[in-house]
């Protein structure tokens, strides 16, 4: 399904940056994803690209730029309707950015308290982020996926950066699975989507990048 | 049921302000709720259990949260009159965008101008004057933010201003004098009556403040 060029600016761990490749893959959008390399010198392109964050994902559509993935996304489901992430509904539509945008305050910063931190984990720190999977629990209920029956938006923007999560159980000594059961079954049925099996690291290779990046940051 | 709209807020809070706002460009009725943030509601509570602040929009029952959403929503709802966002998708991404960048940029560092002293205080400054200066780089020679008409990034911005008296006063500087293109552009919004309505005064704004300077110890 054309309609018109689409690159991707991309870093093959980013969360965000698996956002876009997520939609795009629902969506049927042929992109070409060129890596970033964020720590050797970011490219003229990038800098070009998002000159006040330069930051990936940048998603290039006819050669103009768009940034901040919650806002890709979201533009990736309004130019290739197809099928569509947003529900129609007004109220599901403001509750499913609402979602997005908690995810986005939230989990991201929960994820990277665990893994920066130096000797042991604090308690806090993992409190935290189980208590944040709680509440996405309690606002998946007993659907199947965050928009009801079928994969949406806030189920785009939340699944990948559970490929980090392995990481945080790693470095913080639980696992997912047992302290938020509801969560891991949400992780599970996502997981068995074909553009998210696909799109998704190992989540081993994220442990081992984490690994390099705690390194880089003078972590032990 | 009726078109029943109820409005949870805090009068001199920018992000209550930008809903007032959008409201009035709607001809939207509504039902204002003045709320003691020290002493919260429970029903803004129960209706924002999550984040339980303001502002929080109350429709038909039904709560929304979260003031760029709150703004979309009622784009959506009350889409006959007054276009918030623009129609193009990739026009519309670059308004949310611009939004996002003022949510995540202009708050925190003009917090610091009455919160903090000194080094830090001098720090804030230099930040939130990088801020306008992207800004007006944004708003270029258009009249406003979202070209000929006043729009989602203007209505977003334009709350802060009622603020301005008091970030100037703390943190003595003059932002007419840095950044001129912006203050027209304050001046443009402000001929608008759904705005000049909806901005409280900024010396109300400063008394509010310098009473919570004190007891923070900053006077």
């Amino acid at each position: 399904m054309s309609k018109g060029e689409v690159f991707l600016l991309d870093c093959w761990a980013s969360p965000f940056c698996l956002r876009a490749k997520i939609a795009l893959a629902e969506k049927g959008v042929e992109y070409e994803a060129r890596a970033e390399n964020l720590f050797g010198g970011k490219s003229d392109l990038l800098l070009k690209s998002n000159p006040i964050y330069k930051k990936v994902p940048v998603l290039l559509h006819d050669g103009k730029p768009l940034c901040e993935s919650t806002i890709i996304v979201n533009y990736i489901d309004e130019t290739w309707p197809s099928p569509p992430l947003l529900p129609s509904c007004a109220y599901e539509r403001a509750k499913a950015r609402f979602w997005a945008d908690f995810i986005d305050k939230k989990v991201f910063d929960a994820v990277c308290n665990i893994w920066k931190s130096k000797g042991e984990v604090p308690e806090t720190a993992k409190n935290e982020f189980i208590e944040i999977l709680k509440q996405l629990e309690g606002a998946l209920g007993e659907k199947d996926f965050f928009g009801g029956d079928s994969f949406g938006f806030v189920d785009v923007i939340a699944i990948p950066l559970t490929c980090w999560f392995y990481a945080v159980e790693k470095f913080g000594g639980f696992k997912v699975e047992n302290e938020c059961p509801k969560f891991s079954a949400w992780m599970n049925k996502c997981m068995q989507r074909d553009t998210v099996a696909r799109t998704l690291p190992d989540p081993e290779k994220v442990y081992e990048f984490v690994i390099t990046l705690r390194n880089m940051f003078g972590i032990e | 049921m009726a078109n029943e709209v109820v409005l949870l807020d805090f009068w001199p809070s920018m992000f209550g302000i930008r809903v007032r706002i959008a409201l009035a460009e709607k001809g939207v009725k509504y039902e204002y709720k003045e709320e003691d943030l020290k002493n919260k509601s429970p029903l803004l509570l129960q209706m924002n259990p999550v984040h339980k602040k303001i502002p929080v929009l109350i429709h038909n029952g039904r709560p929304f949260c979260e003031s760029p959403i709150i703004v979309q929503y009622i784009d959506e709802v009350w889409k006959d009159k007054a276009p918030l966002l623009p129609s193009d998708p990739y026009q519309r991404a670059q308004a949310r965008f611009w939004v996002d960048f003022i949510d995540k940029k202009m708050y925190d560092s003009l917090r610091k101008t009455w919160t903090t002293k000194g080094e830090e205080q001098e720090a804030a400054k230099k930040e939130f004057f990088e801020v306008l200066k992207t800004l007006e780089g944004q708003l270029g020679d258009k009249p406003f933010f979202g070209g000929d008409n006043f729009g989602y990034v203007d209505l977003s911005l334009i709350p802060f201003y009622c603020w301005f008296y008091t970030y100037e006063t703390c943190g003595k500087f003059n932002v007419e004098a840095e950044c001129p293109k912006f203050i027209a552009w304050v001046k443009r919004c402000l001929q608008r009556e759904t705005v000049a309505k909806a901005l409280p005064d900024g010396k109300k704004v400063f008394e509010f403040v310098s009473a919570m300077r004190t007891n923070l110890g900053l006077e």
